[in-house]
């Protein structure tokens, strides 16, 4: 039935298209009209154009001066001062020349529109114009291409040692964070161990830094402390996108990538500055990754450091989670993985518990 | 109906036309209009896929922006056509939408901006231009549009399969594109689309090396390279770009191939998926990147400079001034078509790439600013004190002319590499290539129908249909594609089936009911063009010789060319095609087949040295009298 309307309508449209042609044909010849001749649509439409640049000007300022604090992101890291400051310094110089080339153009189509007796000017070229027009571009090119190329150098710098060190794993359609532990060194993974009853991050359990990684649903960052994320993906490209501390980066499978950054507002402190009790901060996947891609969000939460350390202490290592990997483990390391892992804690007190360990060990 | 035609004929004195109508219809259907190497016919062919394409495309587009502005909508109603991909709760299915989007870039940019837009113009103005009775190969130049036939119809069966056509990006980035477990579209769909790549880059090659070698070898007397159209120059970068960059892609996809069917590495590692990890190690998808971009990038030059050929010709014709800055605009476009080279990896700058060669790259892509500002300025100085008539090819020139500059001028933010980590992949790198890139070169390419329809069909399109045509689609495209900035800067992904799941850009679902809106209106507006061209190709005003008064070759030919263009010789050349309005001239327009002895009134002193040399060599020169515009 839809599809019959619009067929109807379509048809109804041509046919009064088709009236219209028609209809101006006849009137142009029966009035004798010249039809090569310039007529008065020439006028009509040069001041179109003069309307379309008031209105379309005017709109476009009275919208962003209205409107761009709705579209701009909070910001909430260290870095992303640096590159929004450069934004909003491109965003002037561009709209400033947009605005007068604009000008310029369309008051030249509507002055210059044509008239009967007028001639145009022949004017092929001028040399010291095009020289003016050359090298003022590219004088202002080169200041946005130096800081441009400062800021991105210190974005991409190394990242110092003492660098809080997360692993982002991507794969269709969800993140994974896995930390280091407290020893501060994630372990070895390998793309062959992974399997789909555990070991999901492929850990490599002959690393003894692997005991005591754990895995998070939830991507808790320290506030006022470097963060390296080191990414990664499982399937295909995925890609590590923190909106609101304008980092971004893709998850490349075979080849580990990493971004890092200082956040500088915990989540408690920007629910507080933007008067939003219910704000979140968030990462999306920017890069497409198929039929999930729309839906790979992780939560994200910054804490101040003291809350950081003790959520940490608070989780539990991978191994202690899946106990069945300590088979894994060589002979030689399994004592140290139940330490690590914090398994040996479950019986007894840990003093008791390593005696007892040694008594286990060398039966 | 016929009275008008009777009418308005007595404007057309031809008296070669008889003559030529009987020429045009020896031969058979067959080879008149399907396997012809007329380069007319060809382009003719191009022309018309093009616009199939163009509908498909932008039909395509339409789709995945109702599911976008219109979340909650019922698409029960569209289960007619797509069937199965319509979810049983009446919503389009979330990997056809990607299929949606797949399918709508790499129709738009190849099929309808690559060969629609090159393929028509190339090989209808070239030979037509330089003065050439064809392309240098005709058989070359027919087997080039068929290998895109066979190209578009692979293309169009993906559309039919059961796992639908390819849906990973119109990038085809791998693993993703790779792997038939990763998402359906990279079952037979992506054959289907690597397929139908590598004949349409067949395609292209063969036609690019006709292009090229026909403007370098068959220009008629004293068309030197300094005397040819902005349009030929255009064209000529174009075909050399696209057999540089072409074969590169070729390359691409057949590692892609090898490592989808027959167990290689090339771009695959380290990877689990569908509960096994596969044996590839080794493979970089990163690789894949820099080579789909050595083409990526320079194909959108591909698209653009015959867009701005076009766009120069027809202002200046329409300004009735020559062209401002000749030779700085040749020289912007040989510097971009040199750097379009050199800046691909800005597609890459947070793909992990070193980032020591994101700042080379972006030094070398905001340099590329420079050419493309020179060549607005010369456009807006040939504006000044022109008298400008608007046609609606003069209207279209304009509206690419502002989308040039509206979207090119946030490629200065995109290009720097510190302000793309925050904008890459985002809404804001929509609407800067839609405008700089798609509707710039689409507008160039309905500029290019409008001014030459006449002589394609030998009649006039409608004045008053291309107006409202263009006034439509000029503020419909600003009304799509310029709110997409806002968006872009508040974050929104591109690629999203829809934003709800986060909480960061859940926003704003009121403009994006606007933009689609918008891109219905815009698309609908384009069936008045489609009415007008085909109705005028039957029933249009029958078009005079020289419609625009224009200086160029093209309009020195009968109202219907046959195969060979000319009757008799071939006309010669002796002036560059600009001399509009010169001081002391008789009529506002020279055309180049007038020697300087004839024009002795509006001679500058080097040019009265030049007569010197006409009357050495003169026999092509009388050719030209039969061709006087009828004023």
């Amino acid at each position: 039935m839809m599809s019959l309307i619009i067929g109807l309508g379509v048809i109804l449209i041509l046919f009064i298209v088709y009236l219209i042609i028609r209809i101006s044909t006849l009137v142009g010849i029966a009035k004798g009209k010249d039809p090569d001749k310039v007529g008065n649509s020439n006028s009509i439409n040069a001041t179109l154009f003069m309307v379309f640049m008031v209105t379309s000007l005017v709109g476009f300022f009275w919208y962003s001066f209205k409107h761009i604090a709705s579209y701009e992101l909070p910001l909430a890291s260290v870095h992303g001062k640096e590159t929004d400051k450069l934004f909003w310094v491109t965003m002037a110089i561009t709209v400033v020349a947009f605005v007068i080339i604009s000008i310029i153009m369309f008051v030249f189509l509507y002055k210059y529109r044509y008239q009967e007796n007028r001639r145009a000017t022949f004017y092929p070229d001028n040399h010291y114009l095009e020289l003016a027009w050359t090298i003022i571009p590219a004088i202002v090119l080169a200041l946005l291409i130096f800081t441009g190329l400062r800021t991105w150098n210190d974005i991409t710098g190394p990242a110092s040692k003492d660098a809080e060190v997360i692993e982002m794993i991507g794969q269709q359609f969800a993140w994974t964070v896995r930390y280091p532990g407290k020893d501060g060194e994630l372990g070895k993974v390998n793309f062959k161990l992974i399997d789909n009853v555990g070991n999901e991050f492929g850990l490599d359990l002959s690393d003894k830094n692997s005991f005591d990684d754990f895995k998070s649903l939830e991507l808790h960052l320290p506030k006022d402390k470097e963060i390296l994320l080191k990414i990664r993906a499982k399937d295909v490209l995925h890609s590590v996108f923190l909106p609101h501390f304008r980092v971004k980066m893709d998850a490349v499978p075979g080849m580990p990538t990493q971004f890092k950054f200082i956040a500088t507002l915990t989540t408690q402190e920007m629910r507080e500055k933007l008067g939003n009790p219910n704000f979140n901060y968030e990462l999306a996947c920017t890069e497409i990754c198929g039929k999930g891609h729309f839906s790979m969000k992780m939560p994200v939460v910054v804490d101040d450091e003291e809350t950081y350390a003790k959520w940490k202490a608070s989780q539990e290592a991978w191994l202690k989670q899946n106990p069945d990997y300590l088979e894994k483990v060589p002979a030689a390391l399994k004592e140290a993985a139940k330490v690590m892992a914090g398994l040996a804690t479950e019986a007894q007190p840990v003093a008791a518990k390593e005696s007892e360990q040694t008594v286990a060990g060398t039966n | 109906m016929a009275t008008t035609d009777i009418n308005i004929q007595h404007d057309v004195h031809h008296h070669d036309d008889h003559a030529h109508d009987h020429e045009h219809h020896e031969g058979n259907f067959w080879t008149n209009y399907i396997f012809c190497q007329d380069h007319k016919v060809i382009a003719k062919q191009f022309l018309i896929t093009g616009i199939f394409w163009a509908l498909i495309g932008g039909i395509l587009s339409v789709i995945f922006r109702l599911q976008l502005g219109f979340p909650d909508m019922q698409l029960e109603w569209l289960r007619p056509i797509l069937g199965g991909w319509i979810t049983p709760e009446g919503k389009l299915d979330p990997e056809f939408y990607l299929a949606l989007v797949t399918m709508h870039g790499t129709i738009m940019v190849f099929f309808v901006l690559t060969a629609g837009l090159s393929g028509t113009f190339s090989n209808f103005l070239i030979p037509l231009q330089v003065g050439a009775r064809d392309m240098a190969s005709g058989f070359m130049n027919m087997l080039s549009y068929w290998f895109f036939f066979l190209s578009s119809v692979v293309m169009f069966i993906s559309f039919f399969l059961e796992t639908g056509p390819a849906g990973g990006g119109w990038t085809v980035y791998p693993p993703l594109s790779a792997l038939p477990q990763a998402i359906k579209g990279s079952g037979t769909g992506m054959t289907m689309w690597l397929v139908a790549m590598a004949f349409f880059i067949v395609s292209s090659l063969l036609g690019g090396i006709n292009y090229i070698t026909t403007v370098i070898n068959m220009r008629t007397k004293g068309m030197s390279f300094t005397r040819m159209p902005l349009t030929i120059w255009a064209f000529f970068f174009t075909a050399i770009i696209g057999v540089l960059s072409f074969p590169v892609l070729f390359a691409a996809a057949l590692l892609l191939i090898f490592d989808r069917s027959f167990g290689t590495s090339f771009y695959l590692s380290d990877i689990y998926i569908g509960g096994e990890a596969l044996p590839h190690v080794g493979g970089s998808p990163v690789l894949f990147q820099h080579l789909f971009w050595f083409l990526g990038h320079p194909e959108v030059y591909i698209v653009l400079l015959p867009a701005l050929g076009i766009s120069s010709e027809i202002i200046a014709t329409n300004s009735r001034k020559p062209i401002f800055g000749y030779k700085a605009m040749i020289g912007s476009m040989l510097f971009i078509a040199i750097l379009s080279f050199i800046v691909w990896a800005h597609h890459m700058f947070v793909t992990g790439m070193n980032p020591f060669l994101g700042s080379i790259f972006m030094l070398l892509t905001l340099i590329i600013a420079v050419p493309s500002a020179v060549k607005i300025f010369n456009y807006v100085t040939t504006l000044w004190r022109g008298n400008l008539r608007f046609t609606p090819g003069m209207l279209f020139s304009i509206g690419l002319v502002s989308f040039f500059l509206t979207g090119g001028i946030t490629g200065i933010f995109l290009g720097n590499s510190a302000i793309d980590i925050q904008l890459h992949d985002t809404y804001f790198v929509v609407a800067h290539f839609h405008l700089v890139m798609g509707s710039a070169s689409f507008f160039g390419m309905l500029a290019g129908v409008y001014h030459w329809f006449p002589k394609m069909f030998g009649r006039m399109m409608n004045d008053k249909l291309g107006y409202i045509h263009f006034w439509i689609t000029f503020v419909g495209v600003y009304m799509v594609f310029f709110p997409m900035h806002y968006i872009g800067i508040a974050g929104f992904p591109r690629r999203y089936y829809s934003w709800t799941n986060f909480e960061t850009f859940s926003g704003f679902a009121d403009l994006n009911t606007m933009v689609s809106v918008a891109a219905i209106l815009t698309l609908s507006a384009q069936f008045i063009f489609l009415f007008n061209f085909f109705y005028s190709i039957f029933r249009g005003r029958v078009a005079p010789a020289n419609p625009w008064n224009s200086t160029t070759l093209e309009w020195t030919t009968p109202r219907h060319p046959g195969h060979g263009n000319w009757i008799g010789e071939i006309p010669s050349v002796y002036r560059w095609p600009y001399d509009y309005s010169k001081p002391g001239a008789k009529e506002d327009f020279i055309p180049q087949t007038i020697p300087f002895s004839e024009t002795p009134e509006s001679n500058f002193p080097h040019e009265n040295e030049l007569i010197k040399l006409e009357s050495e060599d003169k026999q092509g020169g009388i050719v030209i009298g039969g061709n006087k515009p009828h004023h």
